[in-house]
C-alpha cells in the first residue's frame, strides 16, 4: 500500500492525515529500502587457497596411513616428498631441472620473441596480415606433439628439437596475442603521434608496443603454460635430463612416488612462472588503474 | 605564419562534405569555426594539419614558420590524446624525442611549458590520476612545447564539464594575451567562440560551405563581464545556427531511411 492512499483514505475518514490513533497507522511505519545491490565483484580472500591445499594433503596422509588409499594406487604425499627430499641429497634435482628450464628459458623466449616481432607486423602491415594470418590460423591449432618426430628429424634428437617444439608451441599464441593487440591500440592515439610528426619507428615503439602490451602479456601467460607442457612431451623423446625424462623413467618402473615427486615439480613451476609473469603484468602495466 | 585556404572541397564516399572553402587565418588571430555536427569541421582541420589532403583545392602557409618551431601545425584534441602510460612529464617529453635535443634540452623546455600551464606540481602524475580539466592543460602543455605556428584545437572543450570549461577558457585567454598563439578552434559551442574567437567561421550543414564569417574586435580580456554587444552576436549566431542545426538533425534522420 502507498503512502498516498492510506492517507486519502485517512482524510476521507474526516481524520487529519498522519494522525497515528487508527490501527492503519501502522502502514505508514518507515522501512529501509530493501537492499539488491553488492555481490558479482571478486575480493581478495586471503590464505584460503593454501589451506584447501593443506586440508587435501593432510586428508590424503591420512588416507594412506589407514590404509583406505592403497599405497599400489597412490603413495601417500609423505612418500612422494621423500622421493623428492633424495633428489635433492644425490644432487639429481639440479641436473633434471637446469636441463629443463634452460630448454624451456631459451624455446620460449626464442617464441616469444619471434612470435612479437610477427604479430606487431601482422599488426602493422596489410600484406603481412593477408599473407601470414592465414597460416598462423592453420597452423596454430595442430599439437606441436604431432610434429615432435619431424623437429627430431629436422633439429636432431638433442636440445634442438626440444627448443623448437616449445618454440613453435609459444610462437603461435603470441603471433595472436600481439596482433590482436595492436588491433586494439587506440587510433586516435596513433593519429596524435601522426600529428606531432613523431617517426614511424617512434611510433611503433612509443606508442603501438605499450598499447599492445596488456595483450602480449596475456598471450604470455597462456604461451608459457603450453612451453611447460610441451616441454615435459619433449623430453620424453631422446633426454637424458630433464624433469619430463625423470617422469617418464619413473612411470616405466612404476615408481610412482618419484612420478608424484615429478609432477609437483613441474606443477611447481607453473606456480613460479604464474607469478613472474604477474610480477611483469604489474610493474609494466602499472600505469593502469 | 599566416594560413590560407582555397577552394577545399572533399567529398567521402557520395557524400560531399565540404564544398569551396576559402579562409585566411592571420598570425596572432583565433579563428573561431562553428557549425551543425557532422558538416565537416573536424575534417576542414584536418586538411589544415596535413593529416588528410581534400579531393580539391589548397591549403597553404604563407612565410616561414617562428625560429626554432618544431611543429608549426599542432594538434589540440577533444579526447585528450595522453598515453596513459606515460607521465604528464613523459607526455610532453614523447614529442619532443624526435627533433634532436639532448636530454638537458628537453627538460628545460618541459619544465617552462609545465610552469606556463601550472602544471609543475604533477609533472610525475599519470593521465589517470588527473580530472579531464588537467588533462586537457597537459594536452595544451605538450602542443605547446613545440612552439606551434598554429594550433589545431578540435573542440578541446567539449568533454569537460562546463565549470571546468570556463576555467579553461580563462586560461586559454591569458595564454593568448602572453603568447599571441594563432589557433583554428573548431566548437558547437557559441559561448566558446564568442569568447575566444577573434573570427568566427559560421559552415552551413553538410556539404559545409562558409556561410558567414564574424569578426569580434573586443580585445579578449575584455570579455569577461556580461556584454550586451557580445550577447546580441551570440544571439545572431544562433540564428544562423538554428534552421543549420535542425535541417542537418533531420538530414541524419534521412539518411537512414
Ligand atoms: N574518414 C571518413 N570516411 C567517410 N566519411 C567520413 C570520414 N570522416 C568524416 N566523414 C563524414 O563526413 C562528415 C563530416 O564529419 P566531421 O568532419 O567529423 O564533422 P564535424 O566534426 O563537423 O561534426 C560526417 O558526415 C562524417 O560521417
Ligand atoms: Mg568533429
Amino acid at each position: 500500500m502507498t503512502l498516498s492512499d492510506t492517507s486519502a483514505k485517512a482524510s476521507a475518514r474526516g481524520e487529519p492525515a498522519g494522525a497515528d490513533a487508527s490501527p492503519e497507522a501502522a502502514d505508514t511505519r518507515l522501512q529501509p529500502v530493501p537492499f539488491r545491490g553488492g555481490g558479482f565483484r571478486p575480493v581478495r580472500v586471503r590464505f584460503v587457497g593454501p589451506l584447501v591445499f593443506a586440508a587435501i594433503l593432510v586428508l590424503w596422509e591420512a588416507g594412506s596411513q589407514s590404509g583406505v588409499i592403497s599405497n599400489l594406487v597412490l603413495p601417500a604425499p609423505s612418500e612422494a616428498f621423500e622421493a623428492f627430499r633424495q633428489l635433492v641429497e644425490t644432487g639429481q634435482l639440479w641436473r633434471h631441472l637446469g636441463a629443463s628450464l634452460q630448454r624451456l628459458i631459451v624455446g620460449w623466449t626464442l617464441g616469444m620473441s619471434l612470435g612479437v616481432a610477427v604479430g606487431l607486423m601482422i599488426g602493422l602491415f596489410s600484406l603481412a596480415r593477408a599473407g601470414l594470418m592465414p597460416l598462423v590460423s592453420a597452423l596454430f591449432p595442430i599439437p606441436k606433439i604431432a610434429l615432435l618426430p619431424l623437429f627430431v628429424i629436422w633439429f636432431g634428437i638433442g636440445e634442438g628439437s626440444k627448443v623448437a617444439t616449445i618454440l613453435f608451441g609459444s610462437f603461435f599464441p603470441t603471433v595472436i596475442a600481439t596482433s590482436g593487440g595492436v588491433d586494439n591500440v587506440d587510433r586516435s592515439l596513433v593519429r596524435m603521434g601522426q600529428s606531432f610528426g613523431l617517426s614511424w619507428w617512434s611510433i611503433v615503439r612509443k606508442i603501438i608496443l605499450p598499447g599492445a602490451m596488456p595483450a602480449i602479456l596475456s598471450g604470455a601467460r597462456i604461451s608459457a603454460s603450453i612451453a611447460i607442457i610441451l616441454l615435459v612431451a619433449a623430453e620424453m623423446i631422446g633426454a637424458e635430463y630433464g624433469v619430463g625424462a625423470f617422469i617418464l623413467m619413473a612411470g616405466s618402473l612404476f615408481a610412482t612416488d618419484q612420478l608424484l615427486a615429478g609432477v609437483a615439480i613441474l606443477s611447481a613451476m607453473g606456480l613460479i612462472v604464474g607469478w613472474l609473469i604477474g610480477r611483469a603484468e604489474r610493474w609494466l602495466l602499472r600505469w593502469r588503474s | 605564419m599566416d594560413l590560407l585556404l582555397r577552394g577545399v572541397s572533399h567529398t567521402y564516399g557520395d557524400t560531399q562534405v565540404l564544398r569551396d572553402i576559402d579562409l585566411a587565418v592571420g598570425e596572432g588571430e583565433i579563428v573561431c569555426i562553428i557549425g551543425p555536427s557532422g558538416c565537416g569541421k573536424s575534417t576542414l582541420l584536418r586538411f589544415i594539419g596535413g593529416l588528410e589532403r581534400p579531393d580539391a583545392g589548397e591549403v597553404l602557409l604563407a612565410g616561414a614558420p617562428p625560429a626554432g618551431s618544431l611543429n608549426p601545425l599542432t594538434y589540440v584534441f577533444q579526447d585528450f590524446a595522453l598515453l596513459p602510460w606515460r607521465t604528464v612529464e613523459g607526455n610532453v617529453s614523447l614529442v619532443l624525442e624526435d627533433h634532436g635535443l639532448s636530454a638537458a634540452e628537453r627538460r628545460e623546455v618541459i619544465d617552462d611549458v609545465l610552469a606556463r600551464t601550472g602544471l609543475s606540481d604533477f609533472k610525475a602524475a599519470l593521465p589517470r590520476q588527473l580530472s579531464g580539466g588537467m588533462k586537457q592543460r597537459v594536452a595544451i602543455a605538450r602542443a605547446l612545447s613545440v612552439r606551434p605556428a598554429v594550433m589545431l584545437m578540435d573542440e578541446p572543450l567539449s568533454a569537460l564539464d562546463s565549470q571546468t570549461r570556463e576555467l579553461l577558457m580563462d586560461d586559454l585567454v591569458g595564454l593568448w594575451q602572453r603568447e599571441r598563439f594563432t589557433a583554428c578552434y573548431v566548437t558547437h559551442n557559441l559561448a566558446e567562440a564568442v569568447r575566444l574567437g577573434h573570427k568566427i567561421v559560421v559552415l552551413s550543414r553538410r556539404p559545409g560551405r562558409i556561410r558567414e564569417i564574424v569578426e569580434i574586435d573586443r580585445d579578449l580580456a575584455d570579455r569577461q563581464q556580461a556584454d550586451a554587444k557580445l550577447d546580441a552576436i551570440q544571439r545572431d549566431l544562433w540564428q544562423l545556427l538554428r534552421d543549420e542545426a535542425r535541417a542537418a538533425d533531420r538530414e541524419l534522420a534521412d539518411d537512414t531511411v
